[in-house]
């Protein structure tokens, strides 16, 4: 592995708002607020060791790098 | 030969070892040559096939157990690095075969105390010769803020990286460091163009300086990016030791790898094009 490139999402975090914006085969999680969003955010980022990624519509991505 | 820095390889005592007997067996091949062929004992030349064909063997061993650690590396060397590491032990044979050589003719037609010294000559000459060209020599380097808008991470315009997570951009404004690698020609911009180059300074910047990083921790990951309009080498990372002038110096002396080494500037039209 000499550069990363993205090749992988791996989970959709997505603030209640914003539900209808996102679709497709990847896990979804939805949430309250920015709060929970970053708690879930981080949490699966480090469990999955992956990265989390900010969309900046209220959608947030984990990618495996 | 053996010369151990900060990169600690060929690791020590064992890989030390083994060099140290492979070099051991090159140069008394070196010095034989010279005797025999003034024994007319030709044949013996293709012991000397058999030598190069045990120093290519070297370099792919080198090769292997380098791409085995790779994975245990936090920051990998990359697969340029590696081969040109390789490449760099089987030419050392050859260079200790080559000085004692040298060694053994000026013994045979000069006597010993001119052996001696043409010896130890003949070494520095191709230590010299064979030294590669440091980051320093090819470009200049400079620290930079880095700019941090919205949720990007980058140096002036260029974004390099986009991160999810508030705490983790909170500990890059405070304590992230940019490097930027301007070429200082033609010549160095297509060099620092290829990404086994690139991996390289991050690689060797990470055991020099330190950098924030585990397995979890990926938006900690240092990055390297080109700037595409003016072909300048963008540096993001979290040091150990936030010392900018240490960090300057050690970037400087950095390997250009050979293998990455372009010279558009040697042909017509690449210098045509450069003006």
């Amino acid at each position: 592995m000499d550069y990363k490139e993205i090749n992988n999402i791996l989970a959709i975090i997505v603030i209640k708002d914003a539900k209808h914006k996102v679709g497709g085969g990847v896990p979804v999680f939805i949430v309250e607020d920015e709060k929970e969003q970053q708690k879930i955010g981080s949490l699966l980022a480090r469990l999955t060791l992956s990265m989390l990624h900010d969309l900046g519509n209220g959608i947030n991505i984990i990618i495996k790098h | 030969m053996l010369r151990i820095d900060y990169r600690q390889f060929p690791s020590y005592p064992h890989s030390y070892a083994i060099h140290l007997t492979i070099g051991i067996i090159a140069s008394t091949l070196g010095a034989l040559i010279v005797p025999v062929l003034l024994e007319k004992e030709y044949i013996a030349v293709t012991f000397l096939t058999l030598a190069a064909q045990q120093f290519r063997e070297v370099r792919s061993i080198e090769r292997d157990s380098l791409n085995s650690i790779e994975k245990t590396e936090i920051v990998p060397r990359g697969e340029a690095y590696i081969e040109g590491m390789a490449k760099l032990f089987e030419a050392r044979n050859y260079l200790s075969l080559i000085t004692s050589l040298i060694t053994s003719l000026l013994f045979f037609y000069l006597g010993l105390f001119i052996a001696i010294i043409g010896g130890v000559v003949a070494a520095a000459l191709l230590h010299i010769f064979m030294k590669s060209p440091t980051i320093s020599d090819i470009a200049k380097i400079k620290i930079a803020p880095l700019n941090i808008d919205n949720k990007n991470i980058g140096i002036d315009n260029l974004v390099i990286m986009n991160i999810g997570e508030n705490e983790a951009l909170e500990k890059w404004q405070k304590e992230g460091i940019g490097i930027k690698i301007i070429p200082k020609d033609e010549n160095a911009r297509a060099t620092l163009f290829n990404s086994g180059q690139r991996q390289v300074i991050l690689h060797d910047l990470s055991i020099l300086m330190g950098v924030k990083l585990d397995e979890g921790l990926q938006h900690f990951t240092p990055l390297a990016r080109i700037d595409i309009d003016y072909g300048t080498l963008n540096i993001i990372f979290l040091p150990q030791e936030p010392d900018k002038e240490f960090i300057k110096e050690a970037v400087g002396k950095i390997p250009v790898l050979e293998s990455s080494q372009r010279k558009p500037l040697k042909s017509s039209s690449g210098k045509k094009a450069a003006d």
